[in-house]
């Protein structure tokens, strides 16, 4: 069922230091890489079908495209690895096992795209994660693989770790450009067409740390390799997390197109003793929730999570057992959200406010079935008028609870009569 | 009030890191991640010092240092536990672990034990949901943490003052 392409390293004894990053393959594609003309690198990244494995999994192959040729103006690659989706942890193991497969990716990504200054944005509480990647990027200056030169060839490349300030919605790519030039982390409004991102008006691309992580392969054993893993529209494979009352909750590659249940059953060892499976949130907390019953026949790829109206997300799976009140579950998301809205878009800033206050007097035994009402009025208030996907997020997940699982709130109602 | 200054070695980190970006303003960050870093949390005389030196008035470091929830702009207590309450660590009992730390510690969200020694701070989502319930005590993230786990850390936080 596991398919290692990203995790190929991540069992082996001290995988983060250089010498043995070495002696199990990194940095082996340098070579090629350079032999190659930047621009078939890109190519084969595009003919690759990777997709961004940040939550949005929009081709990432057409994204680098968009920075302009020969601009004069220096060019910035900024990684995202501000990992904050709720169920999300598969940056981390990459950041703890594999720092120096990720610095291999930055490698390939800059040379395609002629740049020489890179960025890894990693969440504030990362701390030790990011102190392990610092300690990655020393030993690889100190070698020559990143710096001036790099292994003798005629191309340079800095790297530097940024460390966040525990803000969620810095995880926007356009927030945290703002946050990455000292600035609150709110999102930018979207462009009518589509072109590359600004870092202090330079052109610059953001990517999730694993679709950097994943082209290395790609570069080494060219996109047939990576295409005959998953699907024809979702080629390749993911870091799918698993959380929750599950007997083996984790991080496990898996390819595109493999059965929910099987992973949840298999990898996750099913549901811990004497738990009964209830729901599950597919990617993350901002995904539509899914009922037991969808968890059986769902298949983990982004097509056929839209034709079940969930999305795959970042592929960090909340399980949810039998015992779980899910108005609890609702009151805990928002909050969630609440918390982290940049309160820039009024919607979204109030939108998540009342909600919380609605489930809060729900909980305390003041609900009534006309409160379901106002929470999905609220939430057609909030999907596409705001700025970022945020506030469209909230409302998903929180809509979706609240029309699969209506019985548990009438239930929550009646208990207090 | 007493000025704030950064210690050499703090000051040699500010100057390695200002060189890496085009704009001094990518210092915000780095610059308030050092200053927690030397005195525990983000004093109203560190933002006049990071202001001075980023070019800024103080009212904007104030503003971008308010945004990012990890800055203390207040003290603390010496051993911050910071309890992760999202969804994944909820359902493994993460609400039993603010019980205890009530109980025991006799300390609720925002608030420092009489003795100074502990601070809790409900946090949301750490990315450690594969080993919820999770918590951080001064950044140090323990994760499947039990009510005796807990008192254990505890003990420990005690022992080394």
């Amino acid at each position: 069922m596991q398919v290692k392409i990203v995790s190929k390293n991540f069992n082996i004894p001290d995988s983060h230091l250089l010498d043995v990053a070495l002696k199990n393959g990194r940095y082996s594609t340098v070579e090629k890489l350079f032999s190659m003309n930047p621009d078939d690198v890109t190519q084969e990244v595009v003919n690759s079908g990777l997709r961004g494995k940040g939550g949005g999994g929009a081709p990432c192959g057409p994204k680098w495209k968009m920075m302009p040729k020969d601009d004069p103006r220096p060019s910035y690659l900024i990684v995202n690895g501000d990992e904050s989706e709720p169920g999300t942890f598969k940056d981390r193991q990459i950041f703890e096992y594999d720092p120096h497969l990720l610095i291999e990716g930055i490698i390939c990504s800059s040379y395609a795209m002629n740049i020489h200054e890179a960025y890894i944005y990693i969440r504030g509480e990362y701390k030790f994660w990011s102190d392990r990647v610092d300690a990655a990027i020393e030993e690889a200056y100190k070698a020559g693989i990143i710096g001036e030169k790099i292994m003798g060839h005629d191309f340079s490349l800095n790297i530097t770790v940024h460390r966040g300030g525990g803000a969620y919605i810095c995880g926007e790519k356009s927030a945290l450009i703002e946050s990455l030039e000292g600035k609150r982390g709110h999102p930018r409004l979207k462009p009518h067409q589509k072109e590359c991102e600004w870092f202090f008006g330079n052109p610059a691309t953001v990517n999730n740390v694993e679709t950097i992580a994943s082209v290395p392969y790609i570069v080494e054993n060219g996109f047939g390799a990576y295409r005959a893993h998953g699907t024809k529209s979702s080629p390749g494979t993911m870091l799918f997390a698993m959380s929750g009352p599950v007997k083996n909750p984790g991080v496990y590659e898996l390819p595109f197109g493999e059965k929910m249940i099987d992973f949840l059953n298999v990898l996750g060892g099913g549901m811990l003793d004497g738990k009964k499976l209830k729901a599950l949130i597919p990617g993350g907390s901002s995904c539509p929730i899914l009922t037991a019953e969808e968890v059986q026949t769902a298949v983990l790829d982004y097509e056929s999570m839209w034709d079940i109206g969930s999305t795959l997300g970042t592929g960090g799976m909340i399980v949810i057992d039998d015992s779980a009140n899910m108005v609890e579950v609702a009151k805990n998301l928002i909050e969630f959200y609440h918390h982290e809205s940049c309160g820039q878009c009024t919607p979204c800033r109030e939108g998540t406010s009342w909600i919380d206050k609605i489930l809060k007097n729900v909980l305390e035994g003041s609900g009534s079935e006309s409160d379901l009402n106002t929470i999905l009025d609220v939430c057609g208030t909030m999907n596409g008028k705001t700025i970022c996907v945020f506030a469209p997020a909230v409302s998903d997940i929180i809509v979706s609870i609240v029309k699969k699982f209506r019985h548990e709130f009438i239930a929550e109602f009646n208990k207090q009569k | 009030m007493s000025k704030f200054l950064y210690t050499q070695e703090k000051e040699q980190e500010f100057q390695r890191l200002i060189i890496k970006y085009p704009n001094s303003d990518s210092m915000m960050l780095p610059a308030l991640w050092l200053v927690q870093e030397q005195i525990g949390w983000v004093s109203p005389e560190s933002m006049i010092f990071v202001a001075d030196k980023l070019g800024k008035q103080p009212i904007e470091v104030h503003s971008f240092a308010s945004f990012y929830t990890m800055f203390n702009l207040k003290p603390i207590g010496t051993h911050h536990i910071e309890l992760c309450k999202t969804l994944s660590c909820m359902l493994m009992g993460s609400r039993d672990l603010k019980q205890h730390i009530k109980d025991t510690i006799g300390i609720t969200p925002g608030q420092t034990s009489d003795d100074g020694l502990f601070h809790l701070t409900e946090v949301e989502c750490m990315g450690a949901c594969g080993g919820a319930p999770a918590l951080a005590i001064n950044g140090k993230y323990h994760e499947k943490i039990t009510c005796s786990g807990l008192d254990k850390l505890v003990k420990e936080c005690k022992s080394c003052k």
